[in-house]
């Protein structure tokens, strides 16, 4: 495919550079000239989106830290001087508090739009695992992160989250210990949290670099599911995308910035705004939005230990997508009951975020049951049985080529 | 277009369902609904009354700096841009009234000096303990961030200070050093006993001293305490805002011009 | 269809195009000054850029040491006799020529920054062969004007902004 895209130096230092550090070639072959199905639709700019965020927050995180105490004497304070003090420091926390949830929801409809469209189907199961490995890194770097402002719900989420480890049998109590550094969230747990949340996001880093190459390998997805054919289905990434791409960040943006601006605490809980108590606990204790489904579901479970590993597992059975749907129809458009399975599936976990946030009682215990259930039987039951059982709709064949393919349901 | 409306669709659609779960969240179902007087600081264009900001601060410090400190505040904030706006003499006047110790004379003996516009308000009492046990066992939150602090903000300050009531509904018992509120989470009663009453303080400006006045005027001066760059952050906002706006419409113009060549 | 001809390419960097650019471009350039600013003085810092000194208590032919900016800063209340022989040595050679008029704005008091011009030790003061400063580190002396005398020290002591903010309160800074 990069045939069509050759690199040619044109002047003597390119070309000197060129047998050296080939850089110039790689920019140019990976992204001004890749060569991208031209029908990718708006749900295909958040890996863009995605770059940036990363970028931001390690931007404002490195800033932060040139004002933050990891103490727990000094931490809540430091945050304040920050807030109070520091020039725009405000504006800076304000956008990495509020970027955390924007980088979540940008990577919630990306993975939503990979699992409509089949993007982890042969040949992309690396490029989905990878995905999976960065979305649980980023899991990790929030929860720390939250714990660093030393409120309230920082002392508290970090307790509960740690005591989870501590019901694996056997080995619970001194992982629990080693984790904490002491027998209780305190000074040593947030120093390593800090050092932590901020080694984290460089490994991100090189994992995005890693899918990215992941990515070029095979080319990208697109809506229809169908392969690249030739040059008549593709553009250059550059301008073609990279300026859809920045339109669509754009957008995005300006919701970003309406949080930073007009209502920067909408997204937090009023609990972290008073510092940690060890002695007084919150009347509910709540994570942060993006991670409430899986509070829901460790909550569905009445015996702890299985309720834990249900909530990992949630994230675990995503590794094992492109061997659970075996269908070889990629996009859902195609697949009519995939489709509605999935949409049910898109609204159940909205639900178990909803879920979530209740206290686990009556009606709403009942729900985080369903919805978890149907959460795992959506990828253990539904995908493999779909994937057997389902007649796939007729399909163009080509990506310029809207003719029916006749041979398709041969698959 | 039509992908990036389902997108915002979407986005919309989530914020709402997370908002409302937050805020159901933590409010009693049998606490009444939190009064909204309304105030001028609220919507994207909303700026501090400063004659609001001067009284509440005068309310905060005859009446609630008895028992709640505000740790996080300096005197110096007083004067900066979005605050009250005292001027400078007035502000180092106000300071000059506390004192401090927080140097050694040469024998290693404390010196105490007046404050300084550098220097934070002091704390009523020398530390938590001390707190506690002044009053009947309770700790008098830090007030520099409680408007951020409680669900409901600033209206739930206002709803708690004007809504201290003589009569405890039946059925709901009340024990003797607590009072009843019936804004206060919980209903059970609350530690601080009513601490507004009509014509408690004289304003300077000669308003009306009624508990509703205080107790709006106090939320006014709380809710800068707790974001004193609510006014800078609000106008600078708006820029952007407006500045990503006309950006997106150019960047959309782009975008179609550039993808008619494709199509 | 994905081939834009060679020739085709100058019309597209029209107006629009060059608009949007220059959008981008001032948005960014923007954006990069807050994330920059955060590094200057906070406000806490700039709160503490000036402090106020009371000298009402400082004996003739005493001294005060007060910390300003992290340095120390020596407010000195003269003798008759010390201000008489600061100006009678105006005219000896001195390594950087400076009346003792032009270093003060009272007489009696000499306001002077306590960090040595030579390689930043702090001198201490009443020693020395002149009785005004004498830096330990590599033997520079200094009168009391402030002035080097005798020494590696290149330039006199270093005299901060300040005013009588009153008869006796100093505003350094």
């Amino acid at each position: 495919m990069n045939n069509d895209y050759e690199y040619v130096p044109k002047n003597s230092f390119t070309r000197w550079l060129d047998t050296r550090l080939p850089i110039l070639r790689f920019t140019n072959e990976h992204i001004l000239q890749f060569p991208t199905p031209k029908n990718l639709n708006y749900f295909w700019t958040f890996g863009f989106i995605l770059t940036f965020f990363l970028i931001t927050q390690i931007i404002t995180g490195v800033i932060l830290a040139m004002h933050y105490a990891p103490n727990s004497l000094l931490a809540f304070d430091s945050i304040e001087h920050i807030m109070r003090d520091v020039n725009y420091g405000w504006l800076i926390r304000y956008a990495h508090s509020n970027g955390s949830s924007m980088f979540f929801l940008a990577v919630y409809i990306h993975m939503f739009r990979g699992l409509y469209y089949g993007s982890y189907k042969e040949p992309r199961e690396v490029l989905w695992i990878l995905g999976c490995i960065i979305y649980f890194l980023m899991i990790v770097t929030a929860f720390m992160g939250y714990v660093l402002p030393w409120g309230q719900m920082s002392y508290w989420a970090a307790t509960v989250i740690i005591n989870l480890v501590g019901t694996l049998p056997i080995i619970g109590d001194s992982l629990t210990q080693l984790l904490l550094g002491g027998f209780a969230v305190d000074n040593p747990t947030l120093n390593r949290f800090f050092s932590l949340h901020y080694l984290i996001p460089f490994i991100i880093f090189g994992l995005v670099f890693l899918h990215i190459w992941a990515l070029h390998v095979p080319g990208n997805n697109n809506p229809t599911g169908v392969s690249i054919q030739g040059k008549q289905d593709t553009v250059a990434f550059h301008p073609y995308y990279t300026v859809k791409d920045f339109f669509a960040y754009i957008v995005f943006l300006l919701l970003f910035c309406y949080f930073i601006f007009y209502n920067p605490n909408a997204l937090g809980h009023p609990d972290n705004y008073i510092e940690a108590d060890p002695m007084l606990t919150p009347a509910h204790i709540v994570p942060e939005w993006y991670l409430l489904p899986f509070y829901a579901i460790l909550r569905a479970v009445p015996d702890k230990l299985f309720g834990v590993l249900l909530m990992f597992g949630s994230i675990v059975v995503l590794f094992f997508l492109p061997w659970l749907d075996t269908m070889k129809v990629r996009s859902a458009r195609y697949r009519p009951f995939y489709k509605m399975f999935f949409f049910i599936f898109v609204l159940d976990c909205l639900l178990l975020g909803y879920l979530g946030a209740q206290v686990p009682e009556g009606i709403y215990l009942l729900l985080s049951r369903v919805s978890t259930f149907y959460y795992f039987a959506f990828f253990i039951l539904i995908m493999p049985a779909l994937s057997r059982l389902e007649k796939p709709n007729p399909m163009p064949i080509g990506i310029s080529n809207p003719a029916i393919d006749q041979n398709a349901r041969l698959d | 277009m039509q992908n990036i409306s389902k997108i915002l669709l979407i986005l919309i659609s989530i914020l709402f369902l997370y908002g409302t779960s937050y805020a159901s969240d933590d409010v009693n179902q049998e606490t009444p609904k939190i009064l909204k007087p309304g105030f001028s600081f609220e919507g994207p264009f909303g700026v501090f009354d400063r004659s609001e900001l001067r009284r509440g601060y005068q309310v905060y410090s005859e009446v609630c700096s008895s028992c709640h400190s505000i740790d996080q505040l300096s005197f110096r904030n007083l004067i900066q841009k979005g605050g009250p706006e005292f001027s400078e003499e007035e502000t180092k006047r106000i300071a000059s009234q506390y004192t401090i110790s927080d140097r050694f004379d040469d024998y290693g003996e404390l010196i105490e000096r007046k404050r300084l516009l550098s220097d934070r308000f002091p704390s009523p009492f020398p530390n938590k303990k001390a707190a506690m046990s002044a009053n009947n066992g309770s700790y008098p939150p830090d007030l520099s961030l409680i408007v951020k602090a409680r669900v409901g903000g600033h209206n739930y300050i206002y709803s708690l200070l004007s809504g201290y009531e003589e009569t405890i509904p039946e059925g709901l018992e009340v024990s003797g050093i607590l009072s009843y509120n019936p804004w206060y989470p919980g209903s059970a009663g609350i530690a601080m006993m009513q601490p507004l009453y009509d014509d408690l303080i004289e304003y300077s400006d000669g308003t009306p001293a009624t508990i509703n006045q205080m107790a709006y005027d106090v939320s006014v001066f709380l809710s800068w305490v707790s974001e004193p760059e609510l006014e800078v952050r609000k106008k600078m906002g708006f820029v952007v805002i407006g500045f990503l706006i006309i950006f997106v419409i150019l960047m959309y113009l782009s975008t179609r011009r550039l993808w008619k060549e494709v199509h | 269809m994905s081939d834009i001809p060679e020739d085709d390419k100058p019309s597209r960097r029209d107006f629009l195009y060059i608009t949007t650019g220059t959008f981008g471009a001032v948005g960014a350039a923007a954006m990069v000054w807050p994330l920059v600013d955060q590094m200057n003085p906070d406000s806490s810092v700039k709160a503490l850029s000036s402090i106020e000194v009371d000298i009402s208590e400082v004996p003739e032919g005493g001294f005060l040491k007060v910390a300003w900016r992290g340095k120390p800063v020596y407010i000195r209340r003269r003798t008759a006799e010390e201000i008489i022989r600061a100006e009678s040595e105006d005219k000896e050679d001195l390594p950087d020529p400076q009346n003792d008029a032009d270093r003060v704005k009272k007489k009696e008091w000499l306001v002077v920054v306590g960090v040595c011009t030579h390689l930043g030790c702090i001198p201490i003061a009443d020693r020395g062969d002149y009785d005004g400063w004498f830096c330990p580190c590599h033997g520079s002396h200094y009168d009391i004007s402030g002035r080097i005398r005798k020494g590696p020290a290149p330039t006199n002591l270093e005299i901060p902004p300040y005013e009588f903010a009153s008869d006796t309160v100093i505003k350094i800074g």
